[in-house]
């Protein structure tokens, strides 16, 4: 059957019978795919003309597309498909595609969603991300150029991404007068690379997007080709949630749904697997059990819910269970792990600081962590592990991941949902990385994640006092260690249990080893906020007294204990009053360059954005200050004056 | 040729329901459905006040559809949004109100006040109308109630530079859309962590095409402004196009005269401002009817509003850097 066949009896189907028509439609299936070519190797070409062929084009587009390709096209008189589908205004100038556009178009058995992507080096970011949620990537290739760099480059990322299926589209088959012989050759060359990469199989076939061969019909142009047309190959492949339904239960919590007392819901997105009313689940990390007793949708309740599918499900017990929880098969749960070894891409202009902390979301689960400087990146283009320091913009590389605190996950392998990251800077919230975790290391897998008999609410529960970090910070010399010392001594009258950690009793001991590099302040404030965290699950009120210069450190820290429990407390001083004070004579070394990196000094110091406390030590005493500060913790607010 | 890894499969024989996946697995509304509702989720959880913005056209209908069903059964915790402009339909306004009443959803309605003082409408004013009522109005609404996350119905595949629109898009806190500065969309995991200020506009069906739209539709019967169906209704004509008078009185003012109606059997493929949308002549008054003709019909469907023509291809590009949906 020719496609103007297909076309012809689709829009006889759609005069004569349109219930039947839609009916059909309603049935389609969907596939996501990924084209991945150079500049001029005609994969908007392709596109234009698979749009054009499932009459995705209207008439009034077409009259436009005559007259835009008789201005700007490259093919003379003839259409340029390839400006149907440009997008942004600058790029049109350019003459190349430079982000990730999303085309549709659809047949008779399925809608198609083509993400189109630049195949430039310093677009690896671009082609990561549309090849992220695609089933298959269609490979171009010029024909007569063969195999070249890019060809490995886009082979490789797919198949980083984990794609299942690639088609090796060899086009302008009609340049090379359709020669079977050149044909043959590129794809043996093409097979011996990708064995040597690990992709399994592809499908390889003899197009041309411009003329029109091989693309809905099979071309007389190539009779000693027997394998598919691209439409017809892109109708028969799996898709991915076939896969995925294949898999144990597992459904990331994303919301709580509680309309009133009497129904406790679970919303969230099937990621594996499949569920029915009656399955046993097990809430991890907790590792609690129930059963599940509902399906609940408007429609009405489901007997089953599989991968794909957005559904609520009410459990038999109360058990804890919120947004980040997964839930599933109680007897083939997921592992739980706090750190592991990641596959990264970096997309940020900013590199890879290794030791900062960045948020990690994957699936519902939002965690602080830092990264390891990196094992190795491998050169895209020739496949090689290079020894590096950071990752930068489009750079590929191995690196250790450690979470604040065990997040649920599975290798990115068995699954993309439980497997695939992001990874966010926390001043420009931009996202910096994709990543991909391929296992927990040792340390982390042997913890149990039991729920612990005496929690962190007993112990905090025996001692009457709800635990808190206060986090002094400011300049040197702006009075943190004054004030952190009057209130805790304020708060030991008044029958708490307190601790203050500063300077002394952590440089000393603790954290002996470290310096006053960027790095190892990081880890200093790391190791703080570590001690602080246990010292609240012991019921403690904890008192820090840090210059902690960096926000991305404090809020790393603030991330690591529950909502509510993180007083950051600003104590303001400017620098001149600071300097002026003086108290230990640092601020005189540090001007005449005795001491290196000085906050305030030659080192920079981030003031709080959005302090819980600040005390404006110009304006208030000390005294006046821990006063405020207890009456905030013990529940009685005093407005600032 | 490398038979051990080079492997076809032979098309012989198929017919269209032989995909397998389409019979073990989900169909493709049902996946574009999942889609939406784990979108919304996500921007509930992590959104501080959000909003959904709700223009009452066919495809904000789906949008209140998918919404009622992502939170079900507690009605979706956000407000519907109306930037109203004055000049929509009558049965526009009559079907927002019973939607409101029926989704359990708070409806705000804003009209921006410096534009119903200046009398800014569409026959005078052009493009300045969408600016100043839908844009200015839109970016008033959004600061006044301090929304940080706002649904919009807009789909990759009515526009070309909407195809490279993301699912969250970043606006600065006032409002503009910068093309360079928009974070990558891996997997379905969604950044939506933005500093003070700034927001987020959100576009659950940005995947969904015209035809899933009314297959959704048709599937769930999502109720719909009348309007989309044909009945004869007066008319007029201006500047070269087909219009319906749906408030003569009003029309005759801003027109300064009062134009000749004639009674014909039209309906509307989108819905917009009254004097901005064309109507085309149809018989189609049943949903199928609507679908057929959609499917047949040879100009695609924002060639009824005015809009995209101003500025050439770019178009809508442009009206986004502005601030304008
Ligand atoms: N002869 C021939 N020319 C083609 C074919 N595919 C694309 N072209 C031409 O190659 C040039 C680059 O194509 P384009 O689709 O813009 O490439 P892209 O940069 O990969 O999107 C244009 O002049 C196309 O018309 C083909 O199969 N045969």
């Amino acid at each position: 059957m020719s496609g103007a066949d297909v076309i012809y009896q689709t829009e006889a189907l759609i005069a004569e019978d349109i219930e039947a028509y839609l009916d059909l439609h309603q049935h389609k299936s969907m596939l996501r795919f990924i084209t991945c070519g150079s500049v001029d190797d005609g994969k908007s070409t392709l596109i234009g003309r698979l749009l054009y062929d499932s009459k995705m084009i209207f008439e009034d587009q077409l009259a436009a597309l005559e007259s835009d390709s008789r201005k700007v096209g490259t093919q003379g008189q003839e259409i340029d498909f390839a400006l149907l589908v440009d997008g942004l205004a600058a790029e049109r100038e350019q003459g190349i595609t430079i982000d990730v556009a999303y085309r549709f178009f659809s047949t008779e058995k399925r809608k198609f969603i083509v993400a189109d992507c630049p195949g430039h080096e310093q677009y690896t970011r671009n082609m990561v991300t549309g090849a992220s949620t695609a089933d298959l990537a269609v490979i171009l290739i010029d024909a007569r150029k063969g195999v070249l760099t890019q060809t490995r480059r886009h082979s490789y990322l797919c198949h980083l991404i984990g794609i299942r299926h690639i088609v090796l589209a060899v086009n302008k088959m009609d340049l090379i007068g359709y020669d079977q012989a050149r044909y043959d050759a590129i794809v043996a060359d093409y097979a011996a690379f990708a064995t040597s990469i690990g992709i399994e199989a592809f499908t390889a076939m003899p197009i041309s997007g411009f003329k029109g061969d091989n693309i809905t019909a099979p071309s007389p142009n190539t009779p000693w080709y027997s394998g598919p047309t691209l439409m017809g190959h892109l109708e028969a492949v799996d898709v991915n949630t076939a896969a995925d339904a294949a898999g144990d239960f597992r459904m990331p919590v994303q919301w709580v749904n509680r309309p009133n007392l009497d129904f406790r819901g679970f919303s969230g997105l099937v990621a594996n697997g499949r569920v029915r009313p009656g399955d046993a689940v097990r809430v991890l990390p907790s590792g609690k059990t129930s059963k599940v007793t509902r399906i609940v949708t408007l429609d009405g309740d489901l007997e089953e819910a599989v991968a794909g599918q957005s559904v609520t499900l009410t459990l038999a017990d109360e058990i804890d269970c919120s947004r980040g929880d997964v839930l599933a098969a109680a007897d083939a749960p997921p592992q739980v792990a706090d750190q592991f070894e990641a596959s990264l891409v970096w997309m940020a202009d900013e590199a890879l600081v290794p030791g900062r902390a960045y948020w990690l979301k994957l699936a519902s689960q939002t965690v602080s962590v830092t990264v390891s400087q990196p094992k190795c990146t491998i050169n895209v283009n020739t496949m090689e592990r290079l020894a590096a320091k950071t990752l930068e913009l489009n750079a590929i590389g191995l690196a250790e991941i450690t979470t604040d605190r065990a997040i649920v996950f599975e290798p990115y392998a068995t699954s993309r949902a439980l497997g695939g990251f992001i990874l966010i800077d926390k001043i420009s919230n931009a996202t910096v990385a994709a990543g991909m975790l391929n296992f927990a290391l040792r340390r982390a897998q042997n913890v149990h994640w039991q729920a612990l008999d005496v929690t962190r609410e007993a112990h905090a529960r025996l001692k009457g006092q709800s635990p808190a970090v206060l986090w002094f910070t400011g300049l040197s010399g702006s009075g943190k260690s004054t004030i952190a010392n009057m209130v805790e001594k304020r708060l030991h009258a008044l029958g708490k249990h307190t601790f203050l950690l500063d300077g002394d009793n952590v440089r000393h001991g603790l954290n002996k080893d470290l310096g006053f590099t960027e790095a190892d302040r990081i880890e200093n404030i790391r190791r703080v906020g570590e001690v602080a965290k246990l010292m609240t699950d012991a019921g403690l009120i904890v008192l820090t007294a840090f210059i902690s210069p960096f926000r991305a450190e404090r809020d790393m820290v603030r991330a690591l204990l529950p909502d509510g429990d993180f007083y950051e407390i600003f104590v303001d001083t400017p620098l001149e009053e600071a300097e002026r004070r003086d108290v230990k004579g640092l601020y005189k070394k540090a001007r005449s360059g005795q001491l290196k990196n000085f906050t305030g000094i030659d080192s920079p110091y981030e003031a709080p954005e959005k302090p819980e406390i600040r005390v404006d030590t110009l304006r208030e005493t000390p005294e006046e200050a821990a006063e405020r500060i207890v009456a905030l913790i013990t529940g009685e607010w005093m407005p600032v004056i | 040729m490398q038979g051990a890894i080079w492997h076809s499969q032979p098309l012989k024989g198929e017919n269209p329901m032989s995909d397998p996946a389409a019979k073990s697995t989900l169909t493709h509304i049902q996946r574009l459905e999942a889609e939406a509702i784990h979108i919304m989720r996500e921007v509930v959880a992590e959104a501080a006040n959000p909003v959904m913005l709700y223009s009452v056209g066919k495809d904000s209908a789906v949008m209140l559809h998918l919404a009622r069903k992502a939170f079900y059964p507690s009605p979706p915790p956000f407000p519907l949004l109306h930037v109203d402009t004055t000049w929509k339909f009558k049965a526009m306004y009559e079907l927002r109100e019973r939607m409101a009443k029926e989704s359990g959803m708070e409806l705000l309605v804003h009209q921006n006040p410096e534009a119903a003082e200046r009398g800014i409408n569409p026959f005078d004013h052009g493009p300045l109308h969408t600016d100043m009522w839908k844009t200015e109005g839109l970016k008033q609404a959004l600061d006044k109630h301090g929304f940080d996350a706002a649904f919009g119905g807009a789909r990759r595949d009515e526009e070309k530079s909407r195809a490279k629109e993301r699912i969250f898009s970043f606006r600065t806190a006032s409002h503009g859309w910068d093309p360079k500065n928009q974070r990558p969309e891996l997997w379905n995991i969604y950044n939506a962590r933005k500093s003070k200020g700034e927001s987020i506009r959100v576009f659950p069906i940005s995947n969904w095409t015209e035809l899933d739209i009314w297959q959704y539709i048709r599937l769930n019967d999502v109720p719909i402004v009348p309007l989309y169906f044909a009945a004869v209704r007066p008319t007029f004509e201006w500047e070269g196009g087909l219009f319906m008078a749906d408030d003569l009185p009003r029309l005759e003012k801003v027109l300064g005269y009062w134009p000749a109606i004639t009674d014909r059997s039209i309906r509307f493929r989108t819905l917009g401002c009254f004097p901005l949308t064309g109507a085309v002549e149809s018989t189609a008054s049943t949903l199928n009817e609507v679908i057929q003709e959609t499917l047949l019909t040879t100009t695609s469907e924002r060639q009824g509003r005015v809009i995209d023509k101003d500025a050439g291809g770019a178009g809508m590009e442009v009206k986004k850097q502005q601030g304008y949906f």
